[in-house]
């Protein structure tokens, strides 16, 4: 295979690697205020928080991807492809890391909290001091988990016309007749990009180690 | 506020759906006193002490801190009529509290817990916090660990850490919840000690504890439960001397046997 067919892979992983970051970030934002709302004593929002987990898990992204990108116009939103499988990656991830969000909080040990209620802390102090960080720290490899699915699941944006990795390798395959060679340098950047992601995932667990090393 | 009771604790029902865990507790603690809540497990020490700290809300009773209601205050016909959250807090800014398990805050080094309700409840800038964090650190003979994590000390260490914590706030009133039941026997000694200095400094101290010669030495009143009832209670010498309770007897006994004689 030449070096400008792997280039052109490259490039379009490039792509991939944005939709991802992008998707992640926002999907992370997004997954705060679902996981708020599943915990949150107002009944309303319980139900609310809920049914989106529900159907964001309960549904195969492919689908969400399409329901989204053949919506969106019919509510007058023309946007490119690009941003509706920006919109769909966030909600599925948003969905997912919700759920492992909600269970790095109810990990916090009860302890700490009591601890921070007798030093006056209010609920939203002991919210940001005390119970984000340790839940984020209890969480970081399942989030990390999460990351790299998303990763992977991103070559699905392909049937929304986004030409990101997975679909750069098909087209390029049916126009030189080397599916093999495409496909397995298709594989190898995965991989590599999959494994920067896990070494810094491995970083950041170390930093938040607080002193147990 | 001279005068009054520094905890007042009157008629207090706790229940746990059916079970009654403090059934009717009348209780008085006066400034400067050291009190002990001794009783066999399930007596309800623990829930009597975690009432006083409102971390668990009594069925019935009130509870007055420096003559202040907490909590719940008593209406016309004597109902409890729940107080608003800002003067709750306030009532409750008077007490410090330390835990069997210690509960410190794993993501902050042992200067960062003591520093923290400085800074994010009194408003203090994080230097002076950390100043007075640190002038709080060395009364507990602890400063040479200011920088370590919770994970990175012993337990006892740990216990100290925690004691310094609430006593950064300036409570006058400091509850203890079993502090040594989770260290080693080796590292008990450290924190009864810095207990015993405090309790020396005047302050006033509601102790559950099973280390029945910290009670018997510095204790200035000792309180039995069992079952939820205060069964008895009095100056250690009453109630440890003889002719005593028939339930402290068969208490001190599992102790005797134990070999704790010595201590009595």
């Amino acid at each position: 295979m030449s070096w400008k067919l792997f280039w052109l892979l490259v490039e379009a992983a490039r792509l991939t690697v944005l939709l991802s970051i992008i998707s992640i970030s926002i999907g992370f934002v997004l997954s705060s205020i679902v996981c708020a709302a599943v915990m949150s004593t107002n009944r309303a929002a319980r139900i609310g928080g809920k049914l989106f987990v529900s159907f964001f898990r309960g549904t195969p992204l492919l689908v969400q991807l399409l329901l989204i990108y053949y919506l969106l116009p019919q509510i007058g939103l023309n946007v490119p492809s690009e941003v509706a499988a920006i919109v769909g990656m966030s909600l599925c991830t948003a969905a997912y890391q919700a759920e492992i969000l909600r269970g790095g909080f109810s990990s916090v040990p009860k302890g700490l909290i009591e601890a921070a209620n007798m030093c006056g802390l209010s609920k939203f102090a002991t919210f940001r001091r005390i119970r984000l960080p340790i839940a984020v720290q209890l969480t970081i490899p399942a989030l990390i988990s999460e990351a790299i699915m998303m990763l992977k699941s991103s070559s699905l944006v392909s049937v929304v016309g986004v030409v990101e990795l997975s679909r750069m390798a098909q087209d390029l395959a049916a126009s030189t007749y080397r599916p093999l060679e495409l496909f397995a340098a298709a594989g190898l950047i995965y991989l590599i990009i999959n494994l920067v992601v896990a070494a810094l995932g491995l970083k950041l667990e170390k930093q938040m180690q607080w002193g147990r090393t | 506020m001279t005068g009054l009771p520094a905890i007042k604790v009157e008629k207090l029902v706790k229940r746990f759906g059916k079970t009654t865990v403090l059934n009717g507790i009348d209780l008085v603690v006066e400034r400067g006193e050291v009190t002990c809540l001794l009783g066999p497990s399930g007596s309800g020490k623990s829930t009597l002490l975690r009432c006083v700290a409102l971390l668990e809300e009594a069925n019935e009773g009130f509870i007055e801190i420096n003559g202040m209601p907490l909590g719940f205050a008593s209406g016309p016909n004597g109902e409890r009529v729940r107080l608003p959250a800002a003067e709750t807090q306030k009532v409750r800014a008077h007490i410090g509290m330390v835990f069997q398990q210690f509960n410190l805050w794993p993501h902050m080094t042992a200067l960062g817990n003591v520093a923290e309700a400085l800074v994010t409840v009194r408003g203090m800038p994080r230097k002076d916090a950390e100043e007075r964090a640190m002038a709080q650190l060395s009364k507990v003979g602890l400063s040479d660990r200011a920088g370590h994590y919770p994970s990175e000390l012993s337990g006892g260490q740990q216990q100290r850490v925690a004691i310094a914590r609430a006593l950064a706030l300036d409570p006058d009133i400091m509850l203890f919840d079993e502090p040594t039941s989770s260290l080693d026997p080796e590292l008990t000694g450290e924190v009864l000690n810095v207990m015993r200095d405090l309790a020396e400094s005047g302050m006033t101290m509601l102790v559950v504890t099973h280390e029945i010669g910290f009670a018997a030495s510095v204790g200035s009143k000792i309180v039995f439960l069992d079952q939820g009832k205060l069964i008895v209670e009095g100056k250690p010498e009453e109630v440890f001397g003889k002719p005593r309770h028939e339930r402290i007897d068969q208490f001190l006994d599992t102790y005797l046997d134990r070999g704790a004689a010595t201590l009595l």
